[in-house]
């Protein structure tokens, strides 16, 4: 699942001290050093440990992460980049942590397997204590008012269930007085996500209601079927008046935004889930291409990516234009591209890419 | 390459061509290939590294005794050796950016050298890597102070080539850094001082953080007997300098290998560009750990056809590249380290003076035809 990143995550310059430990291990920087010893030490790079790995329900696992001292902590709704070496290649992925804001050095994401899917799938079938994965800072907008509104509304289906379950534990840690909602949406109660943790919260907290809708299993939930405006007075009344949060794949979301389209849109909040590498390949000279450092915009006309770079005037470097010296590498944030020479496909995100080889095939986003 | 040099090809176009898809297959399969066994390979070298560096260093702190001078200094030119060029040259051409792992992405490695890894990218990569061997394009023909080719005409500053050339490996790293300064060219007065301020100052910083490092920082962390880290560090660089200098000049320069025009290799095919290539670079035969300590540009002609390939690939396919250059009749050149050095020596020497005999040396081989004994000898 993945929030397409709005932003790259920030870099920041080492405090004084760093710098002189940098140089002394130049060219390569002290974390070369750190990580050899072990691969949590580095101390400018955010890294995780899994502590914990348990299958909540066939089609997830959800992880248990200490992140080392770089990382600078989340607010409930956000989410992070999580990376893992798969044969050898470094592969992304966007989740968003379950567990309760401040709740100590550890975080909880729950990944939900993609039928073909490589990283959720690799997660599921290989995550073990001990293992590192690479960890980004915590980003996006999403993410719980830090003046907490009296009426919360939240609607999250499949694994869109995660940060909504962040908000909640976090409204409930802190004792929240106003009323919050939860409408889960899930094909049937046990491919649920956090069903057992969700019903505990509700059964502690008289201010929270929770209501279920399983799109394949009639009568089993308080609702049926996928989102309907019609669910909404009977899982909070005063729905309207609700700052409202939700997280689900484009379907449902698209529901939701016609729903709170009549002048209620600045209470609604959502966040798109698409698994990467599920995104349709257009073809190509279809959409367009942008250039995040240089914020420009161009639609894509089927020409090398390193082309249309140039001819929008942005600074690309290049050399050889066949493939060969790699001098116009570039990282791809988001998007399909063709590689010219291997016909290979790519959607991953955060890539690096060969610009002169390398054709887009959905819109894209570079870093130049 | 053009029409009028056309007779020179002793290869069909039809040949040519299929010459070219067979080494694209091999590089198909070795891409497909391409995993965790590559990226265990890079990791492990580079621990090594981490290891050596870090036990140089602190041998030599206390370098005032022998032993531990002798041992720290060992090290640190072992671990400068590994990273200028098993990791830093190899993963800067980009071999490893499939990992997608930041540490090892050819845009963002610097190594321990004081060329900066962003003028290495270009001058080497692709200066050097697109146009190999053709004279006036390839600046590694001799780094603009040295005449390694006949076709570079000869005039009495040639004299001191043996003279430069020992300079030119003492200092390699310095000549690697002024590379793309064009010093001949600004001699000359094609090229202005004004023009290069950039590459100074890139240049000049990175030459500052080195120094600062070899010379000031680690030999201060000694005391008194600052001398000892300061020679050994000194020590290291020259090793390393030496090395790489005797490995690169045996990449391109030895007898047999050949030199191009810009006429020659205008519109050229992928099977013309693999064929330079091809008769542009040399091998050394030697051990694994030889290899290693080489960067694997002892195989030069597999790392010319392939650049970006990871380099521990290069010796399993070089016996499938041999086998294809022997069906075609194209020489195969690979020598023990001795013999290539020599060569390469004798090189130097002789055209430091005049050309003696009418040019004959740089003739292109002729191919083997069918049902005939092999008329290109394969040097071994």
């Amino acid at each position: 699942m993945s929030p397409t990143p709005t932003t790259a995550p920030p870099r920041r310059r080492g405090a004084p001290a760093r710098r002189l430990l940098d140089t002394i291990a130049g060219p390569h920087g002290i974390d070369r050093y750190l990580e050899q010893i072990n691969p949590t030490f580095v101390i400018g790079e955010c890294r995780a440990e899994v502590v914990a790995v348990e299958h909540g329900t066939e089609d997830s696992v959800t992880l248990a992460l200490r992140p080392n001292r770089a990382w600078r902590g989340l607010r409930a709704g956000q989410f992070v980049q999580v990376s893992v070496e798969i044969d050898g290649v470094r592969h992304s992925r966007c989740y968003s942590p379950a567990s309760p804001q401040d709740c100590g050095r550890e975080l909880e994401i729950t990944v939900k397997r993609h039928p073909g899917g490589l990283v959720s799938n690799f997660l599921a079938d290989h995550a073990r204590p001990g293992m590192v994965l690479g960890l980004s800072q915590a980003d996006g907008d999403f993410h719980l008012p830090d003046s907490r509104p009296d009426s919360i509304l939240l609607i999250g289906a499949g694994s869109g269930i995660t940060p909504l379950t962040a908000i909640l534990r976090t409204l409930c840690a802190e004792g929240h007085a106003g009323q919050t909602a939860l409408i889960q949406y899930a094909p049937d109660p046990d491919r649920a996500i956090y069903r057992q943790e969700l019903d505990h919260l509700a059964a502690e907290n008289p201010n929270f209601k929770l209501t279920r809708s399983y799109t394949q299993a009639p009568g089993a939930g308080e609702l049926d079927g996928h989102f309907s405006p019609t669910h909404l007075p009977q899982a909070d009344p005063c729905f309207a008046a609700a700052e409202t949060f939700a997280c689900g794949p484009p379907a449902l979301l698209d529901a939701v935004r016609g729903t709170w389209a009549n002048g209620l849109e600045h209470r609604l909040h959502v966040e798109s889930f698409v698994p990467p590498g599920l995104l349709p390949a257009g073809e190509p000279g279809t959409g367009s291409i942008r250039f995040a450092d240089s914020g420009l915009e161009v639609r894509n006309s089927g020409a090398s990516i390193l082309e249309q770079a140039e001819k929008a005037g942005v600074p690309a470097q290049s050399g050889c234009r066949m493939g060969i010296c790699h001098t116009c590498t570039c990282r791809k944030l988001s998007g399909t591209v063709k590689n010219l020479l291997t016909e290979e496909v790519s959607a991953a995100p955060d890539e690096e890419i060969q610009l002169c080889i390398s054709a887009p095939l959905s819109d894209l986003v570079i870093d130049l | 390459m053009s029409t009028t040099t056309e007779s020179q090809i002793p290869l069909t176009p039809e040949q040519i061509e299929s010459f070219g898809e067979e080494l694209d297959a091999i590089r198909q399969r070795v891409l497909a290939d391409r995993g965790e066994r590559d990226a265990n390979y890079i990791r492990k070298v580079i621990r090594a590294q981490r290891g050596l560096e870090v036990a140089g260093r602190g041998l030599l702190w206390a370098g005032v005794f022998p032993p531990a001078w002798i041992a720290g200094t060992t090290a640190l030119s072992l671990s400068k050796i590994l990273d200028n060029m098993e990791i830093g040259h190899n993963v800067m051409h980009g071999q490893y950016d499939w990992m997608n792992d930041p540490t090892l992405s050819s845009k963002q490695f610097e190594w321990d050298n004081a060329c900066p890894a962003d003028q290495w990218r270009h001058s080497h990569n692709y200066m050097h890597h697109t146009h190999t061997n053709i004279v006036g394009k390839d600046r590694d023909i001799g780094y603009g102070v040295l005449r390694m080719s006949e076709d570079q005409r000869w005039k009495p500053y040639y004299l001191g080539n043996p003279v430069y050339a020992t300079l030119l490996a003492l200092f390699f790293q310095y000549g690697v850094a002024l590379h793309d300064l064009e010093v001949e060219r600004l001699a000359s007065g094609e090229a202005k001082l004004a023009d290069k301020r950039k590459l100074l100052s890139g240049i000049w910083k990175k030459v500052r953080r080195q120094t600062l490092k070899d010379y000031v920082i680690f030999p201060a962390l000694s005391g008194p007997f600052f001398l000892f880290p300061l020679a050994g560090n000194a020590t290291a660089n020259l090793v390393r300098n030496v090395w790489s200098f005797t490995i690169i000049f045996c990449g391109h320069f030895p007898e047999g290998t050949h030199e191009f025009t810009e006429e020659e290799t205008e519109n050229e095919s992928r099977g013309e560009w693999y064929y330079r290539q091809l008769l542009g670079s040399a091998n050394l035969s030697g051990s694994r750990p030889f290899h290693i300590l080489a960067g694997n540009l002892s195989f030069q002609i597999e790392h010319h056809l392939f650049p970006d390939l990871p380099a521990n690939r290069y010796a399993e396919i070089s016996t499938e590249v041999r086998e294809i250059c022997e069906r075609y009749g194209i020489p195969y050149n690979v020598g023990p380290l001795g013999k290539q050095f020599g060569s390469v020596v004798r090189k130097i020497c002789r055209l430091a003076l005049p050309d003696r005999k009418s040019r004959g040396g740089n003739q292109l081989p002729v191919a083997a035809h069918e049902g005939k004994e092999e008329q290109v000898p394969i040097a071994a």
